[in-house]
């Protein structure tokens, strides 16, 4: 944080409030009863000054419903949200000069050019850095004459992303800022996420890409059916996550016909017809029982894969449940959130 | 720090930009109320001979400044909310420091300079081609002009909310259009109509604007005399309350139902 820079007294206590906290936050669409829907049921979140904060979920978790309350772009229907300290809708004024924000989509008129976006936009944001200079940071210099209609959608992306920082803010909310963009584009844009965050600036990240998150959050909530159902760093969210051992056996015909699976200590095992699905908390040692048996058996397990535990494992099994699972957050879930 | 008034300009010439750069928009805007000129002086001629003293012409710059604010801030207005609504540009100024009041206002501006400078225009050339007689009283000119576009401005976001792309602006646009066009006392005076239908008309959004225009320019809104500078205030006062309300009840309208986002 810029210490050098001092603040008049009586807005000591905005300095020392976190960046971004949400207490119960519900949002609702439509009528109350049976009609509506209730796209956020009571969020709490707090992303401390500085920290990328990665907010991850399932299609439909409610992230973008939560985060444009958290923006100050919708109301919300009930519980308590605060940007910089402050109310991001009644004292809206105070805080967008402060905050940048990137929709998940668009938002500029086709048929003025990349520089006439930046202008307009330059325009109407204090302290704006200059156009050029936004642009050179996504790389959209060289197109600086071009229409945005005649952008591809990952240089709109980067467009976007240029008009979120045009301001220098403190805050700045990025929705699924790498959707569409290709490989080496997504990369820069990680970069470029990195140095401002080292530069102090406090990041809520939301994504369905979960190898973002790892990349770059400090910490990070996974979100289902409106509620945080896991949040933390990303070792923390792993942890108490089992491994996952998967592979085919072989039919069962000559002399496999009575083959059955070794004794594997802590592990859960689960058939789909061959295919048989080990978790477990201890990769290594049930990895090398398994194998052992195989080995002695001479058996060839098909299309073998072991992996440790990832985000990616966490996400997957909130998704799984999502289908199965009732209105109640997911049990196995609950004992590793913070 | 940005100032309001630094915003709504740097808006507005986003907002000139891309209209200048919109071929339909420009040629309805522009090519409309030029082809009306030639078609209402036929009419106003007809009716010019029933009621006397009546200045043709002021009647045919009147007309042709009713329509001319019609389409342009209007209609034109109309489809541009709907257009930055679907681009979801309205959304996105929303994320910024811009007010909700600066982000509708800044898309108006150059329909409303438009309509103005298309207004000036018509009146000066034919002023000068027709040898036009000066306003009685230019202030009541100037005020239902401010009133007309106080009231078409709020009506064309109110619109825009019932409009769901740009093509079908012309179906929704058209009952007020025509309504207004109509009623508004300047095509067929109040004075010809059943008295029901009078008052009626009179009631419409935008008649007490174009009353105040009228009676400030003509001396009369057709129901009497003409009068001079001194004479036209009394008679313009219903109007000019009539106008402040039907400002006061489309802004409170477009505020209550106005869409900042496209329909998922």
């Amino acid at each position: 944080m810029d210490t050098s820079h001092t603040e008049p007294p009586a807005r000591s206590s905005a300095i020392e409030a976190p960046a971004i906290e949400v207490l119960g936050l519900h949002r609702r669409y439509g009528p109350a009863g049976t009609v509506g829907f209730d796209a956020v049921r009571g969020l709490d979140l707090t992303v401390h000054r500085g920290e990328l904060f990665a907010l991850l979920g399932t299609n439909g978790a409610g992230k973008t419903s939560a985060v444009e309350v958290i923006e100050g772009l919708a109301a919300p229907t009930s519980g308590q949200v605060r940007v910089l300290g402050l109310d991001p809708r009644r004292d809206r004024a105070a805080v967008r000069p402060r905050i940048g924000i990137m929709l998940q989509e668009g938002g500029f008129p086709g048929d003025l050019t990349v520089a006439e976006t930046g202008r307009t936009w330059a325009s109407v944001t204090s302290g704006a850095r200059p156009v050029d200079e936004a642009l050179d940071l996504v790389g959209l210099l060289d197109r600086r004459g071009v229409r945005v209609k005649q952008l591809s959608g990952g240089e709109r992306r980067r467009l976007d992303l240029a008009m979120a920082l045009l301001g220098r803010p403190e805050v700045l909310f990025l929705d699924e800022p790498s959707t569409g963009l290709d490989p080496e584009a997504r990369a820069a844009t990680w970069r470029l996420v990195r140095e401002l965050r080292a530069q102090g600036t406090t990041v809520l990240l939301t994504t369905h890409y979960l190898e973002e998150a790892e990349q770059l959050a400090d910490r990070l909530a996974i979100m289902h059916r409106g509620r945080v159902v896991t949040s933390g760093t990303v070792t923390e969210v792993i942890a108490g996550r089992p491994a996952r051992i998967t592979f085919d056996l072989p039919e069962r015909s000559g002399r496999f016909e009575s083959l059955g699976l070794p004794a594997l200590p802590e592990a859960q095992v689960t058939a789909d017809g061959r295919r048989i699905t080990v978790q477990t908390p201890r990769l290594q040692s049930t990895l090398t029982d398994l194998l052992g048996w195989a080995a002695h058996q001479e058996v060839t397990l098909g299309s073998l894969d072991a992996r440790s535990a990832s985000l990616e494992e966490a996400f997957l099994a909130i998704a799984a449940s999502a289908t199965a699972d009732t209105t109640d957050p997911l049990p196995a879930l609950i004992g590793s959130a913070r | 720090m940005t100032t309001a008034n630094g915003r709504l300009l740097a808006l507005g010439r986003a907002e000139t930009t891309l209209l200048l750069r919109n071929r339909t928009a420009l040629f309805m805007a522009v090519a409309m109320p030029l082809c009306m000129v030639a078609g209402l002086r036929g009419l106003l001629k007809a009716q010019a001979a029933q009621l006397p003293g009546i200045d043709l012409n002021a009647a045919l710059v009147l007309n042709v400044t009713g329509i001319t604010l019609l389409f342009v801030v209007y209609y034109n207005l109309t489809a541009a909310y709907v257009a930055r609504r679907g681009e979801l540009v309205l959304k996105r100024m929303r994320t910024g420091e811009l007010s909700d009041g600066e982000i509708l206002a800044g898309t108006a501006l150059p329909s409303v300079l438009l309509a103005l400078v298309q207004s000036v225009l018509v009146a000066g050339a034919t002023g000068v081609l027709l040898n036009l007689s000066a306003p009685a009283n230019p202030l009541l000119s100037v005020a239902g002009l401010a009133l007309a576009i106080a009231v078409l401005v709020p009506l064309a976001a109110l619109s825009s909310a019932f409009t769901r792309t740009v093509e079908t602006a012309g179906i929704t646009t058209l009952p007020v259009l025509l309504l207004t066009m109509a009623g508004s006392g300047l095509l067929v005076p109040y004075s010809v109509m059943p008295e029901w239908l009078a008052i009626g008309c009179r009631l419409l959004p935008t008649s007490s604007a174009f009353q105040v225009l009228r009676i400030g320019w003509l001396g009369t809104d057709g129901t009497a005399p003409v009068t001079g500078f001194g004479g036209t205030w009394a008679p313009a006062l219903p109007y000019l309350a009539g106008g402040v309300a039907w400002a006061l009840a489309t802004a409170w309208a477009a505020r209550r139902w106005f869409r900042w986002e496209p329909r998922r």
